[in-house]
């Protein structure tokens, strides 16, 4: 906000409003209300949880041994699933970027043979429910051998068509032809220009997409769900409901206190990692909105 | 390039001066090869192998698979489960995505309008529950749901109330109220972002024009934010018709009010995994995504042309 | 678009071959059938010696010790235990794995209900072969009747579970209420507790078909006759509408606790009291111990009521081991198998709380005698070992049982929740059951 320019317009810089942040903060507590609930919850023991009232701590304060336990809980599964999560995010939500960011700068800024074309498919393609992929997928995975592999988590978490929209979109405004056709009067390739002139114009657009991919992945559940077998190659997502569902039926070994905080420990990384990257991104926008 | 073949652009891509000489006709390939590439893996050659399976017929038992040609469309289109799952959506998709955007809307304005005290950090809280996994947002809100133990128990006993959010009457409510909760924050950064740029200049020609605040959101932020606009509501349209993850794990908590399908997509994933029923999966999944891709098609159109 | 037509092939090809391998398989196990009656346990010895490496799926909390405990006696032998989800998740892997050709461990643990639906599809290697036939004497009757298909063996028996009635004690006694010996006296039962504390209810039950079909087995009831390919569904027969009759009753009359089992919820009512009593499986205890601590002290067994007094019990879940097809080294795979649940690795299961199969256990002293602290120092497994033995004879489950029970939701469910009487209900599901298997190449008469 420090950035935005002070102007003697009182449109652009009004009062602040005393009844517009009351109504907002309404709004805020609804937010807050369920992360609160599972950090309260989180810090009860199993048997806490059983007998106490949701919204109030209870028992002895256990987040810190529930924390414990989370990590060391069948050897330590947790500490695995975080890294298969990071695992996936890293090279799935990179690559992904990477892809995307290419893509939509080839597609905001050259006309060639079967641009339509593209654009079309990967619109339609947006509409297809996973479930209609899913299983093919699956089944050509297993063909290929790829099936409880890290890579049947990988390939398809590769592809972001609203990361694609995203840059097309940003490049569009964002990169003058001009630059692109002095770049190529003093000889440079397509490749040396992308690399050199257009990625450093489109980093708020990337960072952006990059939060986006990062959050996809991260959540992604459905598809590991099917291609894994393995609980070693599990991400949180799909391991944490096997820990809910293991409260099931004879031999049932309810560990709902650790499907709490291992709820909990599985949002903190996301949130640390938007509030690390909210400050690349907000200035990347006040750039975008200056240079507007 | 025509209006109705660009994308839903706020600011549609100007064509490249140079683009008609030869030499460069296939560069923009260069970029796009490797995105494609992917994508047809991923994409289209499952989307055509859907389409294969769903021309066959097989057994679960016994194998012996049959074409049937469009039989299995036939069946689909006289499928009461199906357009019962359907319609369920449809009635989610016409109450939850016009809240959900018009909330996230006003948060949008409100955030950018610099009358916030504390703008930034309402910003970010507001956007906190997109980065929960849909999994742990399902767990967590049926863990308060609960109206002997859970949140909603606690609340009854407080106010003398009787909610009862996963009860048959209240539950697609309860459903919408965690998807609307996990995506608020998601369509507002994508409408804040479309505020941050609009021109300077043109808030400050409606002032000198005499206009109110309210006159400026509706005249000239509203307007500029068109093309966000339609791109939330189509991929709200899109989340509501692959509504899954949330009814999917709230089935354990309630399996008689939420069936096997609930959800067009939990019909899919169940006739897959629980009925082995491959072929007609694969049909029921892509009619559905033929239906969200038209139904997006006419968004984005009429979207487009109001632009003119 | 040569690329799209290119990918094309490519599906074609790939699902060729993945009929062609379906082919394949089954042919090899057909043709070793008739061989397989009467193989004899040097093949599995043999293996055991000559060691190697197996993947073990299951999601039973004494796995992991039991793996241990086998490795120590067979180094030579590397198992690799796999949590791969819990009952149905595991099933829903195993029959992916199965679908796509590889990917299935070498053996996997399969619950009684599911087995005859993968030994159906030839999915699972028929024990006959390694001479495991001849164990049959060292089983529960009960136990040894469902993994056998056919003249085919699926599997060994694990854990098993003659129901019983598990009280609250605590509760009963407030209310003075006396344990019920027949259904009628449940019934007045649960009338009585209901109304005297409106916050407790004689049971919970939202509608649990493993729980129905162990009730209508009680009841005397034969839903499901299966001869190959030709299935006869009843589920209006005499016994089902007996056990209809009377659970209407609780369910109509709003004597259930509306509390979804296995939910924390679920839990907590079972240790604050809310849930008086539950009639289910021997594997009970164990869940009891480590997971409703509150009750302890609380809770006693007594035997499942009846409605003419005389003892009858049924099944209601339990597990067994079974060898996968897909296994590339059978015989250690069954050798494995031996082991775990007719040899070392039946006491360290016993020692986690369960419920085992084996006569031997079932009449040792050890076992049958021990008092057990949780339930006040009830001796509780001579109620529950007695059950054992008042197993209805004669049940069978239907060759989809796993498919029919994943819409039971959809059909019976709705009696449930709308406190409609529960022959309509199952009358649904019948429909919905006897649809899908003529689909699916069955010959599937109602009646």
């Amino acid at each position: 906000m420090a950035t935005v320019p002070v102007k003697k317009f009182s449109v652009i810089n009004p009062r602040k409003s005393r009844v517009l942040t009351v109504v907002m903060a309404l709004y805020l507590i609804y937010t807050l209300v369920p992360l609160a609930w599972l950090v309260i919850n989180a810090s009860k023991t199993q048997a806490a949880l059983f007998s106490t009232s949701g919204l109030s701590f209870g028992g002895a304060f256990a987040l810190f041994d529930n924390i414990g336990q989370t990590f060391t809980y069948n050897d330590g599964i947790f500490f695995r699933w975080l890294g298969n999560t990071v695992l996936y995010v890293v090279v799935g939500a990179g690559g992904a970027t990477i892809l995307a960011t290419a893509a939509g700068y080839g597609m905001a800024k050259y006309r060639f043979p079967g641009r339509r074309a593209v654009f079309a498919v990967v619109l339609g393609a947006v509409a297809v429910p996973p479930t209609a992929l899913a299983v093919p997928t699956f089944l050509m995975f297993s063909k290929l051998g790829l099936t409880n592999t890290p890579l049947a988590v990988i390939i398809p978490s590769l592809i972001s068509p609203f990361g694609l929209y995203l840059i097309w979109v940003y490049a569009a405004d964002a990169i003058p032809d001009e630059l692109l056709e002095a770049a190529r009067i003093d000889g440079a390739g397509e490749i040396r220009i992308f690399l050199t002139v257009t990625l450093r114009q489109l980093v708020p657009g990337i960072i952006t997409v990059t939060l986006f991919t990062m959050v996809q992945t991260w959540n992604n559940y459905f598809l590991p769900l099917i291609m894994l077998s393995e609980p070693k190659w599990y991400p949180l997502t799909v391991g944490l409901n096997q820990w809910s569902a293991q409260a099931n039926g004879a031999g049932a070994q309810p560990i709902f206190n650790l499907v709490l905080t291992g709820s909990l420990l599985t949002i903190i990384p996301l949130v640390v990692a938007f509030l690390f990257m909210q400050r690349f991104w907000q200035s990347g926008l006040s750039a975008g909105s200056v240079k507007g | 390039m025509t209006s109705t073949a660009a994308p839903p652009v706020p600011a549609p891509a100007r064509p490249a001066p140079r683009a008609r000489r030869s030499r460069g006709k296939w560069r923009g390939w260069l970029f796009v090869a490797p995105f494609m590439l992917v994508f047809a893996l991923t994409f289209i050659a499952p989307v055509v192998y859907a389409f294969v399976l769903s021309l066959y017929r097989d057994q679960a038992f016994f194998g012996g698979t049959v074409f049937v040609g469009a039989d299995n469309y036939a069946q689909v289109f006289a499928d009461p489960k199906f357009w019962e799952s359907f319609q369920r959506v449809l009635v989610f998709l016409a109450v939850q995505v016009p809240i959900m955007l018009l909330l996230a809307l006003v948060a949008a304005l409100a955030i950018d309008s610099a009358r916030l005290h504390g703008a930034g950090f309402f910003r970010i809280v507001i956007f906190l529950p997109y980065a929960v996994p849909a999994v742990v947002a399902a767990l967590m809100w049926g863990f308060m749901y609960g109206d002997h133990f859970g949140l909603a128990a606690d609340l009854n006993h407080l106010f003398g109330t009787a909610i009862a959010p996963l009860s048959p009457s209240w539950l697609l409510t309860s459903i919408g109220n965690i998807v609307t909760w996990e995506f608020v924050g998601y369509n507002m950064l994508i409408f804040y972002s479309a505020l941050k740029v609009i021109p300077k200049e043109l808030f400050e020609a409606a002032a000198i024009d005499g206009a109110g605040t309210f006159r400026t959101i509706l005249s000239v932020k509203l307007p500029a934010i068109r093309g966000a606009i339609v791109v939330a509501t189509i991929f709200s349209i899109i989340g509501s018709f692959q509504l899954f993850n949330e009814p999917n794990i709230m089935r354990n908590l309630v399996p008689n009010t939420i069936g096997t399908f609930y959800t067009p997509n939990m019909y899919a994933y169940n006739l897959s995994f629980n009925g082995q029923q491959y072929n007609y999966s694969a049909t029921v999944a892509i009619v559905m995504g033929v239906i969200t891709a038209v139904i997006a098609y006419v968004v984005q159109l009429r979207g487009s042309r109001k632009e003119i | 678009m040569s690329r799209i037509r290119n990918r094309v092939k490519v599906a074609a090809a790939l699902a060729l071959a993945a009929a062609l391998a379906v082919g394949c398989s089954s042919g090899a196990g057909s043709s070793s059938a008739p061989a397989a009656a009467t193989g004899n346990q040097d093949s599995v010895d043999a293996a055991l010696k000559a060691g190697g490496e197996i993947t073990y799926w299951s999601w039973t909390p004494s796995a992991k010790d039991q793996v241990a405990a086998f490795q120590k006696e067979y180094p030579n032998v590397k198992v690799n235990y796999v949590n791969a989800g819990t009952n149905k998740e595991e099933y829903t892997k195993l029959q992916n794995a199965i679908k796509a050709g590889s990917g299935a461990p070498d053996v996997a643990q399969i619950e009684y209900y599911a087995l005859p639906q993968f030994a159906l599809t030839d999915s699972l290697a028929d024990l006959n072969q390694f001479g495991f036939g001849s164990f049959e004497k060292d089983y529960s009757a009960s136990t040894w009747a469902q993994v056998k298909n056919g003249n085919g063996i699926y599997g060994l028996p694990q854990d098993s579970g003659p129901m019983a009635l598990f009280y609250n004690k605590e509760v009963f006694d407030k209310n003075g209420i006396a344990v019920p010996k027949t259904w009628d006296e449940y019934i007045a039962a649960a009338k009585k507790l209901h109304a005297a504390d409106p916050t407790k209810y004689i049971t919970s039950d939202t509608g649990d078909p493993g729980f129905v079909l162990s009730m209508i087995w009680q009841a005397g009831g034969h839903p499901f006759t299966v001869d190959g390919r030709n299935v006869k569904v009843n589920l209006a027969d005499a016994g089902t509408k007996k056990w209809t009759a009377m659970w209407d009753q609780l369910i109509q009359g709003k004597q259930l606790a509306p509390v979804k089992e296995w939910s924390d919820d679920w839990f907590r009512a079972l240790g604050d009291g809310t849930i008086s009593s539950l009639v289910t499986g021997a594997w009970m205890p164990g869940n009891f111990i480590s997971s409703v601590t509150a009750g302890s002290g609380k809770w006693a067994v007594a035997p499942m009521p009846t409605y003419d007094g005389k003892p009858v019990t049924a099944e209601n879940g339990g597990s067994a081991q079974s060898v996968v097809k897909q296994s590339k080294n059978p015989a250690l795979a069954a050798a494995f198998v031996r082991w775990l649940n007719h040899a070392g690795g039946v006491q360290p299961f016993i020692k986690s709380g369960g419920f085992p199969s084996t006569t031997a256990d079932l009449t040792s002293s050890a076992f049958v005698d021990e008092a057990v602290p949780y339930f006040g120092g009830q001796k509780i497994n001579q109620v529950l070992t007695q059950a054992s033995k008042d197993v209805a004879p004669g049940w069978t489950y239907l060759p989809y049982q796993t498919y029919a029970n994943s819409i039971f939701s959809d059909t019976a469910g709705k009696a449930y929740l709308n406190a409609t009487p529960l022959d309509a209900g199952l009358a649904a599901w019948q429909q919905a059951i006897v649809d899908y298997g003529n689909q699916q190449g069955f010959t599937v008469s109602a009646g």
